[in-house]
Parts: C-alpha cells; structure tokens; sequence
C-alpha cells in the first residue's frame, strides 16, 4: 500500500510542474508586466528599470520561471498589486474560510445524496423514486449561484430563519487557531462563535453541494439498482437476512465504491463553486480572494491562488485514490 | 434493386425502424426536446416575441413587479425582463454551442492524434491533458479570461478551453478501441493513409459518445458562461445575458425578486432541456447503460 501510495505522489510531481509552467507563462502572456502595475502612473522610466531589476524581470524568461518555481516550493508568490501584502498571507487567511466551507458542503452532498439515492434504489420505479430523480435531474441542472441566490431570498429574506451572508454576526470576532469559525469557536469552547459559524454555514454549503448531492444520489442509485440484482444480495434474501441488513451490510458497500470515485471529481466542482458561492454569500475565501485578484490584474495573489488550488485538487484526488484501492485491493495490483 | 442489396439493406431498415421506435418511446428524450424546441424557438423569435426593446430603459417604469404589462416584471432602469430573457436565450444558447464547438474541434484533435499515433505524441497530449484536468475548471476558465481580457466572446474561448481535455480524453479511448479493430487494418493493409482512416473508417466509428458528451455539455457550458458573466468576466451591462442579469438581481434580491429569478428559470429550464437529450441519447446509443438513468 505504501509503495502505491509514494508511486502515485511521484505521479504528481510532473502534473505540478506543468501546473506552475501553464500559470506562469499565461499570466507572462498578459499585456504589461508586475512592475508597471506597481508603479502605476507616478514612475518615472528610470524607476521602472530599476524597478524590473530589483524583481528580477530583466532576467531572460526561463531564469524568471526558475525563479517563481523556487519561490512558489517555499511559499513565496511575490507582493499583492492590491494590498501589497505578501500573496501567500492573504492565500493563508483565506484559505481556512474556503476549506471549511467546502468540507461541510461535502459531507451535506455524501450524507444527503446517499440517502436519497439509496431510499429511491430501494423503492423502484415508485412515485417517491420518480419524485426523487426529477429532483435530481433538477439539482444537477442548477446553476450554483441561482441555487445560492434562491436560498438567500427564501430562508433568509422571506422566512428570516438563518442569516445572509458572512462568516459570523456582525461585530463577533473570534481568536483565531485553525482560521476556520466553527472548528475554532468548538476548540476553545467559545460556544457563541461556534453557533453563530454553523448558523452562517448552511446556506452557503448547502448551496454548493446542492448539485455534488443529486449526482451522488444519481449514482448511488443507479449502482444500489445494480447491486441489489446480484446473486449474493438474492442468496443472501433467501436465507431470510433482512431487507435493511442487506442494504447495510452487504449492498451499500459494494455500492460504494464508485461513489468514492465521484465525490473525488465533485472536489474540483466544489473549488470551482466556492468562487460563486463565496461571491454571493460575502464569505471572505480562496474562491473570493480569486476573483478580486483576477479583475484587480493581481497577478501575484491569482498565480498563489491557481498553484494552491490545483494543489489541493490533485492531492484530494490522489487521497481519493488510495481510499480507492484500500477499498477494492484489485487497485494496488493492477 | 437486386437480390443481395435487398438482403443487405434489410438489416439497416430494421435496426433504423428499432432505433426509431426507441427514440419516439423515450421520455427523457421527447421532453428534452419539447423543451429546447421551446428555448431555441424563444431565441429565433425573440425579436418577434419579445413586446420591449431588452435594452431601452423606461425610468418610469423601474423595479415593476409581474403583472400583465410586463410579464416578468422591470429591472432597476425599468427594462422588461420578459424580453431580456427571450434575448437572453440567444446568447446563452450561442455561447453554449461555440463553447462546446471549440471543445470538440481541439478534444477531438487531439483525441485522434493522441489514440492514432500513440507513442511519444500520446504521452505527450495525455500529460498535457492531465496538467488541465488538475486545475479546478473555473479557475482555469478565469486564468484563460485574465490572459484574453474579460468579455463574452472571451468567456465561451475560456469554456471551449476548460471542456478539451475531456473530449480529448474521451476521444483516445474510443479511437484506441477502434484502431485495432479488423477494418482499419484492412484499411491499412490496402495502403490509405493515416488521414483516410482517420476520417473514413474511425472518425464515424466514434461518433456516438462525442454526440452524448456534446449534448450534455452543452448545458454545462451555457451555465460556466453564465458563471463567468456573473462575476463580471464575461458580458457586460446593458447586454441581455443571464448571469449578468442573475449578478444585478442579487442587489435587489430582498425588493425586486424576480430580476433574479426568471433569468436563473431560464437557465434551469435551458440545462433540463440538454441534460434530458443527453441521457436519452446516451440511453439510446449505449445500450449497456440503459435503465440506469432516470
């Protein structure tokens, strides 16, 4: 299993490689380079000489991408255009909000979705199984920001009942260990954060993993239905196990498997919905910090921003993998 | 038409007669279509259909709600969105095709080079396409839209660009099940070339999935665009386009709902529409995947 794993790590290493050459060269593609847009207007030619000296971009081009490469393995991604902080600070306070964001999105789209998925295999062409799948076929269909929006206007503005945005109560802060309010207000007991973290989470996971959840669902049942026909699952039936037993014990974790599979794919969807949703929701996150940089032509911040979250993406992935092959040992082998 | 031929064509008009009989029995089929008859008819006759100007601003007429004069209701410089939608519809289902049309032409490319050729060509396009698919698509479609500016042209490149890899990748698997195959050695023992086979032997042979893909990207594709013009990356105001229209509602969410609400239906509507003719395509020409949809 270890040797799998260190195999496929070394897999990745190229994936990263060409990951960082596309991010740097794209954003060395775009009109104008950092030192002009630090400069601005007020430079004068010598200062943007002196200026293109001192970050190295007199260098010929291959030496600046060594460069990056060298700075970006340590952390180091430059100075933010917009706040002339360094990139990898406001990568690092934004970080946590999106993780904790996604993270609970997730588990509503593997908790919900199995369950839909597996109460309409087990209910078959009944009225609640068609009910199920138009739901489905709707959730998949939504787009996540209308999905977003839907939510705010009826559970926040109509019935009032959970807030409409932000990470926490306005004016309540929080002391800060993990960057993430909820996982934070629960470490050191300040119950008041952690209700008011959870009470802002809803919508906004709910949001995003509004659509993760109907192609859980989609696939668990269709992989359930499949299950449910084999001889084993008959066998076992007519030794009079019980339905829910079968379902539990001997169904749902062959079923299983290729669910694992999807929820790896719906990281990627996720990453990509936590721009929208961070945007609507006015959640403070790697997918908020993203758009700003990208129409503030922060490029330092947008390259930090893409190299982390590809990284998280093929490591999520790769996490997927081996839960994969622990699963189904046919994997390790082949 | 002579005995042989007769014989010949006989099997065709059967499984053409099956096919068909499939086709007009599949639900997820009729009603997709039903429902894309009514979205590409609504934006061929917008201009016919739509009772106002979808740009021309009436402040008198600002944040209406629905009623009989405005349908959908009024934006905030008293534009009807009932018309903006309808123009709306143009756009979206543009900026889906030339997306989608981008995709396939560079996924089916490489697809075929990548599968043909194998070898270090292989290797090569296949790395290429595993750096793409470890960028979370959004964010590669933002990267695309810094580099070539925001606009919506922009925008469906940018989709076109995230949706090739996935093609392509689709593409080699089918081209390297068919390039062994007992006809396109023939074909090569015969002495065509690489273009001829391509073209007349694998090319039509992998066809089927490049057309379920296609439709079901389709409406992928429309949203991602309407994403990017949500976050102010693709078209621009006054422009009829949903995801801006969707990005203005939510400023207005708590007062003017509806600002929001019918460009997102339309969306909603749109995508069903694809996502029922993609699985019933899929159902229809996939036989071992049959019953598994919905």
């Amino acid at each position: 299993m270890l040797k799998y794993i260190a195999r496929r790590f070394v897999q990745l290493v190229p994936v990263m490689i060409g990951v960082s050459i596309l991010v740097f060269f794209g954003m060395h593609a775009i009109p104008g380079d950092v030192a002009e847009l630090l400069l601005g207007d007020k430079g004068t030619q010598a200062d943007l000489i002196r200026l293109r000296h001192q970050l190295g971009l007199d260098q010929p081009v291959y030496i600046q991408y060594v460069r990056f490469l060298a700075g970006a393995v340590q952390g180091d991604f430059g100075i933010s255009l917009r706040t002339r902080a360094p990139a990898i600070w406001e990568i690092e306070q934004a970080m946590p909000v999106t993780i904790q964001l996604s993270v609970a999105a997730l588990l509503f789209a593997i908790v919900f979705g199995l369950a839909v998925g597996v109460f309409a295999a087990r209910h078959p062409r009944s009225l609640a199984d068609t009910g199920a799948m138009m739901g489905v076929l709707v959730g998949v269909s939504m787009p996540v920001f209308w999905t977003g929006i839907l939510l705010l206007l009826v559970f926040g503005g109509i019935l009032g009942w959970l807030p409409l945005g932000n990470l926490l109560d306005e004016g309540m802060t929080w002391r800060h260990v993990t960057g993430m309010p909820l996982v934070d207000g629960l470490l050191t007991g300040q119950w008041a954060v952690a209700r008011s973290a959870a009470w802002h989470l809803v919508l906004p996971a709910v949001a995003l993993g509004f659509t993760s959840m109907a192609t859980i669902a989609r696939m668990s049942r269709s992989t359930m239905l499949e299950v449910l026909g084999l001889d084993y699952v008959r066998t076992a039936r007519a030794k009079g196990v019980l339905e829910r037993r079968i379902v539990r014990r001997h169904a749902l974790r062959n079923a299983l498997l290729p669910v694992v599979t999807l929820v790896g794919l719906q990281l990627g969807l996720l990453l990509s919905g936590a721009v929208l949703t961070e945007t609507i929701f006015a959640l403070p996150g790697l997918g908020r910090l993203a758009i700003t940089s990208v129409l503030a032509r922060d490029y330092p911040v947008v390259q930090g921003v893409v190299l982390i979250a590809a990284g998280i993406f093929v490591l999520a992935n790769l996490l997927v993998d081996v839960l994969y092959a622990y699963l189904d040992p046919r994997i390790r082998y082949a | 038409m002579s005995a042989v031929e007769a014989a010949v064509s006989e099997p065709r008009r059967r499984a053409a007669a099956l096919s068909w009989r499939r086709l007009v029995r599949s639900p997820n089929l009729i009603i997709g279509f039903v429902v894309l008859v009514v979205v590409i008819g609504s934006a061929v006759f917008a201009g016919q259909i739509a009772p106002y100007n979808p740009i021309d601003q009436a402040f008198a007429d600002q944040l209406l709600s629905p009623s009989p004069g405005h349908l959908f209701g009024t934006d905030e410089f008293g534009r009807d969105i009932f018309s903006r939608v309808l123009f709306g519809a143009r756009i979206a289902l543009g900026a889906g095709i030339v997306a989608d049309g981008i995709a396939i032409a560079l996924g089916v490319f490489f697809g075929v080079v990548s599968g043909y050729f194998g070898g270090w060509v292989d290797s090569a396009v296949m790395r290429g396409v595993d750096v793409m698919l470890a960028f979370p698509y959004l964010l590669l479609a933002m990267i695309v839209v810094a580099i070539l500016g925001p606009s919506l042209i922009n925008a469906m490149i940018a989709i076109g660009i995230v949706y090739t890899p996935q093609f392509a990748r689709l593409v080699r698997g089918a081209v390297l099940a068919i390039r062994e195959q007992d006809f396109v050695e023939a074909a090569r023992g015969v002495g065509a070339g690489a273009t001829r086979i391509l073209g007349r032997h694998v090319l039509p042979n992998i066809l089927s999935p490049i057309i379920v893909m296609a439709t079901l990207t389709v409406g992928f594709a429309i949203v991602e665009t309407a994403g990017l013009s949500f976050l102010g990356l693709g078209a621009t105001p006054p422009t009829p386009e949903w995801g801006s229209m969707l990005a203005t509602g939510r400023s207005y969410m708590l007062t003017a709902p509806w600002i929001a609400t019918f460009p997102g239906l339309a969306i909603l509507v749109t995508v069903i529409g694809f996502n029922l003719i993609g699985d019933g395509l899929r159902d229809l020409l996939d036989p071992r995947l049959r019953g598994h949809g919905f």
